[in-house]
């Protein structure tokens, strides 16, 4: 699905060749401050490398359109935004910002549920816990159903029951619609419990 | 009506009393002002007095090199000013597009009003060009840096949240909309809010000067429509212009943000 070729990020990332494969569920780990956040800006064209080359589904970023791209792979980064309103235009605005269809406030209703939170879409969205805008905003990726979701370490603001939780929620979501997950993880459990690729990166490059 | 009272010496200098009593006030209250009052009073009298004379000059030597002149100056000093009056630090992309907007903005303005709204002839004539290109001008460049200032700091104090709308699959168009229309609106507000008090609150200076120098008040009001009219199309097009090719400047051509820390 990802293939990457000698790309050279400033002097963040080096990678000579690494693939991730399509429909499988892959973690990266890694210490902190060793580019994976880097590395999944570079997968939806958030950032471009510098030298060598991305692909996607064998074709070069950068002759892919960059919000055709984003729209089939979709990043949620570390510390997602919440944007001002209420919970369900939070949930909307993705839908709205990459023009697909909005969807109903029952769906709406299933994916807070899916991502246990348990609150009403006309609450104040801005006014959640750390967690709770987390958990929103996982909500609001799970919407679009993209092809890929690059998920951006998605249970750090999260107790250790609900990360099980959230993360075991995605893995199924994942499994059921058959789409691509790619997720940064610093917790090794989740890593090796859920996914079938571990990929380690360590000052910029990968090991292992 | 045997036209307009020409002012004798002694009755210009009797009008600075107005500022001897302000200094006198302030001196009494002990506000350090004095210093800024007495420059301003000077570089006021002098400015005007020069632009009197070169306006005379302009008005008996009418032609069309002189005019357009006129024009490319007061562009030229307006653009420099919106340097560097804005707050924010501005990029070259744009500081051309500022450059830009103004030019074609206000010019196409003009043009229309002149040529079109008055019908003057000759086309150049300095009579009407200088105090209206004045006027347009001048309105413009406030518009325009209200407008620079609210986009870049919107930009870049919000850029997360811009950032954000792209990783859900907005196009820059999209996700620079909300900071776009704020630019634009605290662009013209003032424009727009300074035709509602006209007239009541307040006679505005050029229809002061006209009624004052003897024209009827109703062809005076009839250009001060018009020239309201022209001030307001003025400013919306050139800040239109502005904000509609100044936010591109954030992305570049992979819709990446390009806003550095
Ligand atoms: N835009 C940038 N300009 C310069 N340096 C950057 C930029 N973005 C990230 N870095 C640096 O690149 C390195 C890798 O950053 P990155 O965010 O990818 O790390 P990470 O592995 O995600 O870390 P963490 O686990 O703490 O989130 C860090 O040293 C960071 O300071
Ligand atoms: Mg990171």
């Amino acid at each position: 699905m990802f293939l990457l070729k000698d790309v050279k990020y400033k002097d963040i990332l080096y990678i000579k060749d690494l693939e991730i494969p399509r429909k499988k569920i892959t973690s990266i780990v890694g210490e902190s401050g060793s580019g994976k956040s880097t590395l999944l800006k570079l997968l939806n064209k958030l950032i471009s490398c510098d030298t060598g080359d991305v692909f996607y589904n064998n074709q070069p970023l950068s002759e892919i359109d960059s919000v055709e791209l984003r729209r089939n792979v979709v990043l949620l980064p570390q510390s997602p935004s919440i944007f001002s309103g209420s919970i369900k235009d939070n949930l909307l605005i993705g839908l709205k910002f990459s023009e697909k269809p909005l969807a109903s406030d029952k769906k709406l209703v299933e994916v807070l549920k899916l991502v246990k939170l348990n609150k009403e879409l006309s609450e104040y969205a801005n006014n959640l816990s750390g967690g709770e805008k987390q958990r929103l905003a996982i909500g609001r990726v799970l919407l679009l159903e993209p092809e890929v979701l690059l998920l951006d370490e998605p249970s750090s603001a999260l107790d250790e029951d609900t990360e099980n939780m959230i993360i075991m929620a995605l893995v199924n979501y994942t499994r059921e619609k058959n789409k691509t997950l790619i997720m940064i993880t610093h917790s090794k459990n989740v890593a090796y419990q859920f996914s079938d690729r571990i990929i380690e990166i360590k000052k910029g490059t990968v090991i292992n | 009506m045997n036209g307009v009272i020409d002012l004798q010496l002694w009755q210009m200098a009797a009008a600075y009393l107005f500022i001897v009593i302000l200094l006198f006030i302030v001196r009494a209250r002990g506000i350090s002002r004095e210093r800024e009052i007495l420059v301003s009073t000077i570089r006021m009298t002098i400015q005007l007095i020069l632009t009197g004379y070169i306006l005379v000059f302009l008005f008996e030597n009418i032609n069309p090199l002189y005019t357009i002149s006129v024009i490319a100056i007061m562009e030229a000093f307006a653009i420099y000013n919106i340097f560097t009056r804005t707050k924010v630090k501005l990029s070259r992309p744009l500081k051309n597009i500022i450059a830009f907007s103004m030019l074609f903005g206000t010019l196409s303005s003009l043009m229309f009003f002149l040529l079109v709204v008055i019908n003057i002839s000759p086309w150049y004539d300095p009579r009407y060009y200088i105090p209206i290109a004045g006027m347009l001008i001048g309105n413009s460049m406030t518009g325009i840096s209200l407008g620079v200032n609210r986009l870049v700091d919107g930009m870049i104090s919000q850029r997360h949240l811009v950032e954000s709308a792209l990783m859900l699959g907005a196009t820059p168009k999209m996700a620079a909309k909300d900071y776009v229309n704020n630019a634009f609106d605290a662009a013209i507000l003032p424009t727009v809010n300074s035709m509602v008090g006209m007239g009541i609150v307040f006679l505005p200076g050029m229809m002061t000067g006209q009624i004052l120098s003897g024209i009827s008040p109703i062809t005076a009001i009839e250009y001060q429509i018009a020239i309201m009219l022209g001030i307001v199309g003025s400013v919306a097009l050139t800040v239109i212009l502005f904000v509609q090719l100044g936010y591109k400047t954030f992305f570049n051509e992979h819709s990446q943000l390009i806003i550095s820390d």
